[in-house]
């Protein structure tokens, strides 16, 4: 069972607290924008196998969205961080780099 | 390749069965095809065994990274029915359906198709108007559905609880042609007849890398050497967007687990497949006994193959109120796979912006019911460049915001 830390009220809460939000940092477009930008954003989404970046949700607790780096192949957790976040933080990167060595980095 | 037949069981029951030939080669792979499927899932080994049949196309290698039949194929619920909303589905599902009533005499194998007849339970006031819509609509398609009533439901399923406080039965959408089949075998009758046309189905190789030249596919680069190919057919389910970006392409697709799980084996309780999409539990009781049940997915990318313990209890739980009976049964095993989600939640079979390859997935939660129909339009739309039954189903279609738009008209779909 998936269990996140929520960044905000710091409890470790596990999958049936939380909703899960998709993928994180998307830009958005909206009127004005291209087709090929608008499609993209809402419909083409990352998938990776292996580190990603998402929305999650403390539904059943404080209620808050945060956003959390996961191993879609593996399940493992690398962290938390707070849903303010333009991209992930500096130290989280560090992190992920040192467990997965090949893994090509947040772009 | 040997027929098999009565007569066959007879001669072989005469000698010790050492007559049986293998089921299909395991050939090495060439260095060149015509065509190259990616993947000998369902969809994958059809595609190729109607290519040959309908087209004539044989010089054809299926490439496996696993064991053909080992991805969602060899992990569904099987459950077979054609009750869908909208045109195109209705089409693709019926024309799917419709070859399995006649695949085992086609494919000289059991698949064990056992039209044994579908329930989608009504158990709200908003399903009930959903389903006599779908049942309107699938008369004006052609395809035999009917509404019935809270008494006929029990006459079918007499172990179902109609008044559950919670969940109360208020009717069904009955498709009496809809069923189950064996799962493998699907998989197992293709490839044995795919293997007989001549082509190679070439297990325990990955594909790597995707060459590409001025627009055009030129070859798969795999984990037993490179192999070159006119055109190319991506057919992997939950491993699509991996296959893509090897491409150079990105799809409207992410992968998640469903679930399923079986009890133990019990006395035959229930002939027919019934489908609680409210509840998200759907239940069938196969040949063996054990009471077939399928769950919801998980609502984050996962590609771990295994299913979560939570799922399992809101799945039980809910059914238990509808089926009383199975609180008392215990549960033999439970499994994952990956399924492979779009925006609307319909299929993708489509040409892709390399102009010799097509990519055949999105099936998602609901594509063994699929496997005939599929192979035989991505089939048509590999040999001429179009099919009928494909066009709707085109990946240009998200960028049109031209939905096939099944999630809403079935709440859950398999
Ligand atoms: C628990 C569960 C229950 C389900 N219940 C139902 C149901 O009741 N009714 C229904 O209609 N559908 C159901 N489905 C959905 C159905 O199983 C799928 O839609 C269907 O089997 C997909 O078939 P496929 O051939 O596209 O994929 P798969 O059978 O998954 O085949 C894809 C193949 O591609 C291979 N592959 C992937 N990447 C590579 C690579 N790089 N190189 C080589 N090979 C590769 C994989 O190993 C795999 O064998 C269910 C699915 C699950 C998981
Ligand atoms: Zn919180």
């Amino acid at each position: 069972m998936l269990t996140l830390t929520c960044p905000y009220c710091g409890v470790k809460a596990e999958e049936t607290e939380l909703a899960p939000g998709g993928e994180a940092h998307l830009k958005r477009f909206g009127p004005g924008s291209t087709d090929d930008e608008y499609e993209s954003y809402m419909f083409a989404r990352k998938n990776p196998k292996g580190v990603h970046f998402e929305r999650w949700r403390h539904a059943y607790g404080c209620g808050k969205w945060f956003l959390a780096a996961r191993c879609t192949a593996t399940l493992e957790v690398f962290g938390t961080y707070p849903a303010q976040s333009k991209e992930p933080p500096a130290e989280l990167i560090a992190a992920i780099k040192a467990k997965r060595p090949g893994w090509e980095g947040y772009k | 390749m040997k027929r098999y037949s009565v007569f066959a069981i007879a001669r072989e029951a005469l000698r010790y069965h050492e007559g049986w030939e293998r089921a299909w080669r395991a050939p090495q792979p060439k260095s060149a095809y015509d065509v190259v499927i990616v993947g000998a899932g369902g969809h994958g080994l059809a595609t190729a065994y109607y290519l040959g049949k309908n087209f004539g196309i044989t010089n054809v290698a299926v490439i496996e990274k696993g064991w053909l039949g080992g991805g969602n194929t060899g992990r569904n619920t099987t459950i077979i029915r054609s009750n869908y909303l909208q045109d195109p589905s209705a089409a693709i599902y019926e024309k799917a359906r419709s070859l399995y009533e006649t695949l085992s005499q086609d494919l000289n194998y059991n698949v064990m198709f056992s039209p044994r007849g579908l329930l989608m339970l009504a158990q709200t006031h908003h399903e009930v108007r959903g389903y006599l819509r779908t049942v309107h609509a699938n008369t004006l398609q052609g395809v035999a559905t009917e509404w019935i009533e809270p008494a006929k439901v029990k006459e079918l399923v007499p172990i179902i609880n109609i008044d559950g406080p919670r969940y109360p039965v208020l009717g069904a959408l009955y498709q009496a042609r809809g069923g189950t089949a064996r799962h493998d075998a699907v998989a197992w009758g293709y490839a044995r007849a795919c293997s007989d046309m001549g082509m190679d189905i070439i297990q325990q190789c990955e594909v790597t890398g995707v060459r590409s030249e001025g627009g055009q596919v030129t070859g798969v680069e795999t984990t037993r050497g490179a192999i070159a190919c006119k055109k190319l057919g991506i057919v992997v389910a939950g491993h699509s967007g991996q296959v893509a970006e090897m491409a150079g392409f990105r799809l409207p697709v992410e992968a998640v687990a469903l679930q399923a799980l079986v009890s133990e084996p019990i006395k035959p309780c229930m002939d027919v497949v019934v489908m609680a999409n409210t509840v998200h539990g759907y239940m069938s009781q196969s040949d063996k006994g054990e009471m077939v049940i399928g769950g919801g997915t998980d609502g984050f990318n996962n590609f771990t193959q295994r299913g979560s313990f939570q799922h399992i209890e809101e799945t039980l739980r809910a059914l238990i109120e509808t089926f009383p009976i199975i609180s008392r049964l215990k549960m033999l095993r439970q499994w994952g796979g990956i399924v492979d989600m779009t925006g609307d939640r319909s299929p993708i079979i489509s040409k892709t912006p390399l102009g010799n390859c097509f990519i055949n997935c999105g099936w998602g939660t609901g594509g063994f019911k699929a496997i005939p129909g599929s192979g035989w339009a991505m089939a048509e739309l590999m040999a001429k460049g179009h099919s009928p039954l494909a066009a709707d189903f085109g990946m240009e279609r998200f960028r049109e915001g031209r939905f096939i738009d099944e999630s809403v008209a079935a709440g859950v779909a398999h």
